[in-house]
């Protein structure tokens, strides 16, 4: 390994590909950066912050910010996985999050990501907003109230589906949603389909499929066999 | 009348508008809003008829109507009466004359009315403040709002008089320039700066330039643009933005840019004058359109771009004609168009495009976004627009004043605006003053005045408690600070200076801007988006009474992390606001705490008040004891 291409990542020295970002980079190193709005399939989106980390002692994003030679990374310190519980926690408190209920639970990167970093409560008064469900199409189910407005399902549907069924759009936290592709507004006036990319990227608990909610029992899930700084360096 | 669109309805306008713009997806800024303009609001059925045009998804096309505060995607009134809700406005009394029109309208603010006749509602600093208190209606300027007139307007709608009748004198919007340097002075003949420019490049020796083509990789043989941008480097202009960044720079990193085939450079004016208590662009848009205009044109032929925008936002929907007006003229002189001043391949052209209600859209590349038809959402940089902007093309993006000192550098060089202000700021600096001052308006001083000498000569007769300077994403700096300077070695701004005298509130101030902030965030990120929702929350608590150190404490931990991990600007500065009144007027705050000490978040007593109602009692053992 020349020093040319690595950098360090909490003192260890992470190597690099020209090209790769700093958080592919630390996955490809074996190291988790918590994120919830990347995904190593996808150009970043750059919204969550869940991986701001500090490059030469200046706060950025970790899934946007191009790995260079020489550059001194902290990611897991204690100030900056406190900013992530305090980015959990209004993510919690923002929507509609009801774990003990929630048919993702288990599967929710959201979830998994709170328990790994410790996150014991909500701490903010909640907003309970008033989101709708949209249990029109045949084989899915919208539940906007998880939403985390990471975007991977509009940019899975648009890049690999080929079929754009979301977007986002509004403005601010009362405003900002994913837009379904129909005049109506419903799910099942598109052309959505079960096997799409898009069905199958949400990391929280807004699309999910019909009828297989429980076919895993809890305690058997994703994240009940390893936390999600496990998984998802192992992704 | 209610405002619908029926299938018929929509065939009519609607044609003309996607025609007008070749059925151009970037253009759905425009398409939605004149569409809007023709229709009343954006139906479902008319947003799906502007996918098809443009070829877009029409989530998309969705997203961005959603997007904007001034596009409707429910039924509008008749009659859409927006009341601007600056702190100063609110200082001139806004809120009392709102609620006036509201009861003399039966309505509830916000709400549309039964006959869908009207509504009423609040929206961000229309720049007016110098003419407060200001309202939109149909998104019309109207100043100088009183109790007179809020009743002759109620009868007006009442009556559905159409607003071409209303009297014209609510529609005056004045200059108010108080004092006029450099820029508000010129008598600026329209072609002047690009012959100036012109005629300097054979005059400096073509050698010389030429070298210097050669070193920084330039085009040959092009010494004109070279000469200028000598020019723009010896006057060391900077943004007049705020944020100072140098203009020699951005432009030749535009210049150097390479460009793909087919691509041309760009040139942007950020006329989407947000910041609350500014309003110089107004005027110089006004007053001054060519100057402006020039210096974009110069920017042009310094940078080689063929295609220019002024983003205009939406609260001065008022000068779209004017200025198309005086970009008419300015093609039929020769300059705009092909071959300006007859000089071969000078070709450049300029259009305006209208905002709609988006504070973000100041960010420049936000702006850019929505100039390509997308919801104003700044991108991830880099790469920077000066190498990747408005569709990829290199492009420059710089405020309306920036491009007035830019032409009166080509008229009269260099040399001559840098012994204008101080080192590091060169030039003059327009100044929007508004608040407690007796002549609200702007004044134009070479950098490097101090905020008193600017307060004397606004006429303050009041002992003066604070003055917001570049607005709330600025500084606020109290009594004892007055004697520091407007440049950027000092107090960097865009020119907002709101005056507050001892008998206002800081509170209200700070109370205000937090509820602004959470309006305006675009919600992409989410510190910004929930952070500034949060800090409002805690500012009501305060307001309301039921706040305790505790709340302040949150305040500093927010703001510490929207600091840091928000995704621009507005995020960035959100804070600043609660952060400094809380630093310098902390008795303003502590008055409103229950307690200077902890207390509990939770009112229990005030919890059970739906219990009492319920079940109709009120007395003493309805209520828990030790809790008012």
């Amino acid at each position: 390994m020349s020093e040319q291409n690595s950098f360090l990542l909490d003192g260890e020295e992470i190597p690099f590909s020209p090209g790769q970002t700093v958080i592919q980079a630390a996955k490809a190193a074996g190291k988790y950066i918590p994120h919830l709005c990347w995904h190593p399939d996808f150009a970043p989106h750059g919204s969550c912050k869940l991986c701001t980390v500090k490059v030469n002692g200046r706060f950025g994003s970790a899934c946007t910010t191009a790995a260079t030679a020489g550059m001194n990374v902290d990611n897991r310190t204690p100030e900056l996985d406190d900013k992530r519980r305090t980015l959990l926690q209004l993510l919690f408190v923002e929507g509609n999050h009801f774990c003990p209920s929630c048919e993702k639970s288990g599967n929710c990167l959201l979830q998994a990501t709170a328990y790994d970093l410790g996150m014991m409560s909500p701490h903010f008064d909640h907003f309970f907003p008033d989101r709708p469900v949209d249990a029109s199409h045949p084989d899915m189910l919208l539940d906007f109230n998880r939403c985390i407005m990471c975007a991977l399902c509009v940019q899975a549907s648009r890049e690999v589906d080929g079929k754009n069924v979301f977007a986002m759009g509004g403005r601010g936290m009362r405003g900002r949603r994913v837009i379904v592709n129909s005049e109506s507004g419903r799910l099942a006036d598109t052309d959505f389909a079960a096997t799409d990319r898009a069905a199958n990227v949400c990391p929280v608990g807004v699309i999910l499929k019909k009828r297989v909610g429980f076919a895993v029992p809890i305690g058997q899930r994703t994240y009940d066999k390893a936390p999600a700084s496990i998984v998802e360096v192992v992704k | 009348m209610q405002a619908s669109s029926s299938p018929q309805e929509i065939s009519t306008a609607l044609p003309a508008i996607l025609a007008r713009h070749g059925h151009d997806g970037t253009r759905l800024m425009q398409i939605l809003r004149e569409a809007q303009e023709a229709e009343g609001w954006l139906s479902p059925a008319l947003l799906t008829e502007i996918a098809r045009a443009v070829g877009r998804p029409r989530a998309e096309v969705e997203g961005t109507a959603a997007f904007y505060s001034f596009f409707h995607t429910r039924p509008r009134g008749k009659y859409c009466v927006l009341w601007s809700d600056n702190i100063t406005d609110r200082m001139l009394g806004n809120r009392e004359l709102l609620k006036a029109l509201c009861s003399k309208l039966w309505l509830e603010p916000g709400r549309l009315s039964e006959d869908g006749l009207v509504s009423v509602n609040t929206t961000s600093c229309t720049g007016m403040c110098d003419q407060g208190p200001a309202v939109l209606v149909n998104y019309r300027a109207i100043t100088r709002m009183t109790m007179e007139r809020v009743d002759a307007m109620a009868e007006l709608i009442r009556n559905q008089v159409p607003l071409a009748e209303w009297p014209a004198e609510w529609f005056a919007v004045e200059d108010n320039v108080r004092r006029a340097d450099i820029l508000l002075s010129s008598r600026f003949e329209p072609g002047s700066a690009l012959r100036a420019a012109v005629a300097r490049a054979s005059a400096d020796g073509l050698v010389a330039s030429n070298d210097r083509s050669v070193r920084e990789s330039l085009p040959h043989g092009l010494v004109g643009p070279t000469a200028l941008l000598d020019e723009i480097r010896l006057s060391n202009l900077r943004g007049r933005g705020g944020a100072g960044f140098s203009t020699r720079l951005k432009w030749e990193a535009c210049r150097n840019a390479p460009l793909k085939e087919g691509q041309t450079r760009i040139v942007i004016c950020n006329a989407d004058e947000g910041e609350p208590g500014t309003f110089k662009d107004r005027v110089l848009l006004t007053s001054h359109a060519d100057l402006v205009f020039e210096g974009m044109t110069v920017a042009a032929y310094a940078v080689g771009a063929t295609r220019g925008f002024v983003y205009l936002r939406g609260e001065y929907r008022y000068l779209l004609e004017p200025l198309q007006e005086v970009l008419a003229r300015r093609r039929a002189a020769g300059l705009l168009g092909r071959n300006i001043l007859g000089i071969p391949g000078a070709d450049f052209d300029i259009e305006v495009h209208l905002g709609a209600g988006a504070y973000i859209c100041g960010e420049e590349s936000a702006l850019i976004e929505s100039l390509e038809g997308k919801p104003g959402r700044p991108r991830i940089r880099p790469p920077f627009p000066v190498t990747h902007g408005y569709l990829e093309q290199p492009t420059i993006v710089n405020n309306v004043e920036t491009f007035a000192c830019a032409a009166l550098i080509a008229l009269k060089g260099g040399e001559w605006f840098a012994t204008i202000g101080t080192r590091q700021s060169t030039g003059t600096k327009i100044l929007s003053v508004s608040g407690d001052v007796e002549r609200p308006g702007l004044y134009e001083y070479p950098f490097g005045v101090s905020v008193a000498e600017v307060l004397q000569d606004c006429g303050v007769t009041n002992c003066i408690q604070a003055v917001q300077v570049s607005g709330p994403s600025g500084v606020c700096i109290g009594q004892d600070e007055l004697d520091r300077k407007i440049g950027f070695e000092d107090i960097p701004t865009a020119g907002a200076l709101m005056v507050f005298d001892c008998t206002r509130d800081m509170f209200d101030v700070a109370h205000n801007f937090a509820h602004f902030f959470a309006h305006e965030s675009c919600g992409f990120c989410t510190p910004c988006r929930v952070g500034t929702q949060i800090v409002a929350r805690l500012m009501d608590k305060l307001a309301s009474g039921h706040g305790s150190p505790y709340d302040i404490n949150e305040m500093f931990k927010m703001h510490r992390l929207m600091q840091g991990a928000s995704h621009c600007g507005l995020g960035n500065t959100a804070c600043n606001p609660m952060i400094d009144t809380l630093t310098k007027f902390k008795p303003a705050y502590e008055r409103r705490l229950k307690s200077l000490d902890f207390v509990p978040g939770f009112d229990l007593d005030a919890a059970l008040s739906q219990a009492r109602q319920m079940t109709g009692r009120d007395d003493a053992a309805a209520h828990l004891a030790g809790t008012d």
